[in-house]
């Protein structure tokens, strides 16, 4: 594990970026443990404060200062994105294993469900979520119900690797050997499949934060839990853009942006990794 | 052409598939809901002013008729369907009393015409330059594109929509930020209205072509250089043909095919992108239909909306897919 990382930091420069985005978007999101007031406090600073050494990036509207606001926000955020992630991972695996090894109508039918996820336009689906629980829709929640719309993409490419693993022989191996099929997906494929899970966890964060950002900009979330989604909606509230509130909208996005541009970093180099050909080519092989 | 039908039969029936369990994940999800959507939507028209008590009468047996509450939990699930395969969701609570399939009808060549346009722009130009920039690896400014692609393709789209309105609307006002075309002009074929239209349709469709190009030429970057490395294009380079044409005949149409394929898979995301961005720029389709219904608390909108979204999207898919064995011939058709 630790050769693969020093291989990707010595090698590919993609992943050295990523790196650095993430590691500032998780120090970040770090420091909220020491921010001197609580995030859900309002009206505890000046309002409409520039940046200044006072306040780094100045002061929203509702008196907060937008640097602890947003490490606190960050931090929800990224919560939110690893828990959907984590959750839809295990659905994923679950789906895209058990269909590559099983076959048949197993397959089949765990398929058509599968392509139904992958087509479904799923924002106006999480709208009527929204729509019909509105009062009750808290952030694990949205998280349950977005793990439960998102694994679809990733069990497909789980199941392609599932596939041929299915024909090689320490499969036949094991089943010889009187092992039972959860046995089998458990000890012996699940571990081929961890790069692949890898590097759609970081996919699928993106996914989810950037749907938490829309929804949340919308006012369709619990706007009471800071979020970067939820700042950018409070800003929208005090129109701070007419008001030249600048710093209360751009601060948060740009940091929103560190957070894709660094995560998908991460899972372009790993895929990278991943594949030996392409390895090959940026150590310095011949094509 | 037998092979042809069997693959049109089983695109059928996955078409079929995914109509049903949307449109079910529709009924279990009003059915999920802890509070009354009836009494609520009632509460939200009437605190508008006074209504008459057999009007709200009437408007409470056709809502609950609507959201299936009328009878046991079988009966309720063949009302809804029967409803809504009729395509009948009552009338607007926002806009009483039209109903809203006429506001749906209203909104959808909006969407459709914004969704269709930008898809295809961002797919051919995405696919162009993704096949040269994996053809031509050492070209500089195709390298530039590629990570310029890798900055851009993971932003969501309210941020990219958000960017535009500011530098179009605030910094450099050139463009109409708001709405589907000019007030007080003709709707129909005349030069006025869909010159005004197309200016309008300019800064949505840019935010979604600019998002949506990144991952094609990404995608499409990939697949090409690794079908340069295949045995065949090195003969047909070492052959000495032309290298245009090696890279047309050889290379991009062999790499298109799963293009397609995911063509028709990334429609749904499209979808949700132009929600987000019509709502941005106050476009006048289903996206904007949609939230602002859920601002005014209009139930059936929010339901027609929904169950209409998924069965656009499954027909696209469908169309797509019916096409693809005659773009790739290598297709199996299975």
């Amino acid at each position: 594990m630790l050769a693969i990382l020093r291989d990707l930091i010595r090698y590919n420069l993609e992943f050295r970026i990523g790196l650095f985005l993430v590691s500032i978007v998780v120090v970040m999101a770090a420091l909220s443990v020491v921010s001197p007031y609580p995030a859900g406090d309002v009206y505890v600073v000046p309002p409409d404060l520039p940046p200044s050494t006072a306040h780094w990036l100045g002061t929203t509207s509702r008196g907060q200062d937008v640097f602890w606001q947003l490490t606190a926000a960050i931090r929800n955020t990224l919560f939110f994105g690893i828990m959907v992630a984590a959750l839809s991972r295990v659905i994923a695996l679950v789906v895209g294993l058990l269909a590559g090894y099983s076959g048949g109508w197993i397959d089949r039918v765990l398929m058509s469900i599968n392509d139904t996820f992958i087509i479904i336009p799923l924002f106006p689906i999480l709208i009527l979520f929204y729509f019909v629980l509105r009062d009750s829709m808290s952030t694990p929640l949205l998280a349950t119900i977005m793990a439960c719309l998102g694994w679809a993409y990733d069990a497909r490419l789980i199941r392609s690797v599932a596939l041929s693993l299915k024909t090689r022989e320490f499969t036949q191996t094991s089943i010889f050997s009187g092992m039972k099929t959860h046995e089998i997906l458990a000890r012996e494929h699940l571990p081929y499949v961890l790069p692949i899970v890898f590097s759609t966890t970081m996919n699928n964060m993106n996914w989810s934060i950037g749907i938490e950002v829309t929804l949340a900009v919308l006012g369709f979330t619990d706007i009471n839990t800071p979020t970067i989604g939820g700042m950018i909606y409070w800003a929208n509230q005090h129109t701070a853009l007419v008001a030249g509130i600048w710093w209360w909208i751009a601060f948060p996005i740009a940091l929103v942006v560190m957070t894709f541009v660094g995560l998908f970093l991460l899972a372009v180099s790993m895929n990278e990794y991943i594949d030996p050909r392409s390895r090959l080519a940026r150590m310095g092989g011949s094509r | 052409m037998n092979a042809y039908f069997a693959y049109f039969a089983k695109r059928l029936v996955q078409f079929v598939v995914v109509v049903f369990i949307g449109v079910n994940l529709a009924f279990v999800i009003t059915h999920a809901s802890p509070i009354d959507p009836v009494e609520q939507s009632i509460a939200a028209v009437t605190s508008f002013g006074s209504t008459a008590p057999d009007a709200i009468a009437a408007m409470r047996s056709s809502l609950q008729e609507l959201y299936g509450l009328k009878g046991t939990l079988a009966e309720q699930y063949v009302t809804f369907w029967s409803r809504v395969l009729r395509g009948d969701f009552g009338p607007s609570l926002s806009a009483f009393p039209t109903p809203v399939s006429a506001l749906i009808g209203r909104a959808l060549p909006w969407t459709a015409g914004l969704l269709i346009v930008s898809t295809l722009i961002t797919w051919v130009l995405g696919n162009l330059l993704g096949g040269l920039a994996g053809y031509y690896q050492r070209s500089r400014t195709l390298k530039l594109m590629g990570v310029v692609a890798m900055g851009v393709h993971p932003i969501p789209y309210y941020i990219v929509a958000l960017l535009l309105l500011i530098v179009f609307g605030f910094l450099w006002p050139v463009l109409p930020i708001t709405g589907g075309s000019a007030m007080n002009l003709q709707q129909g074929w005349n030069w006025p209205f869909v010159s005004s239209v197309a200016r309008h349709s300019i800064l949505p469709a840019l935010s979604l072509i600019l998002i949506g190009l990144g991952s094609w030429f990404l995608g499409m970057r990939s697949l090409v250089s690794n079908i340069v490395t295949e045995d065949y294009v090195v003969y047909a380079e070492t052959a000495g043909l032309d290298s245009r044409r090696v890279l047309g005949s050889y290379v991009m149409r062999n790499a298109l095919a799963p293009q397609v394929t995911g063509l028709a898979m990334s429609l749904g995301g499209i979808f949700n992108g132009a929600v987000i961005t019509e709502k941005v720029f106050g476009y006048p389709g289903v996206g904007t239909l949609l939230v602002d219904a859920v601002y005014a608390g209009d139930y059936g909108l929010v339901l027609g909306v929904t169950t209409v979204s998924i069965i656009a999207v499954s027909v696209g898919v469908l169309v797509i897919d019916l096409l693809y064995p005659l773009i790739d011939p290598r297709v199996e058709l299975r």
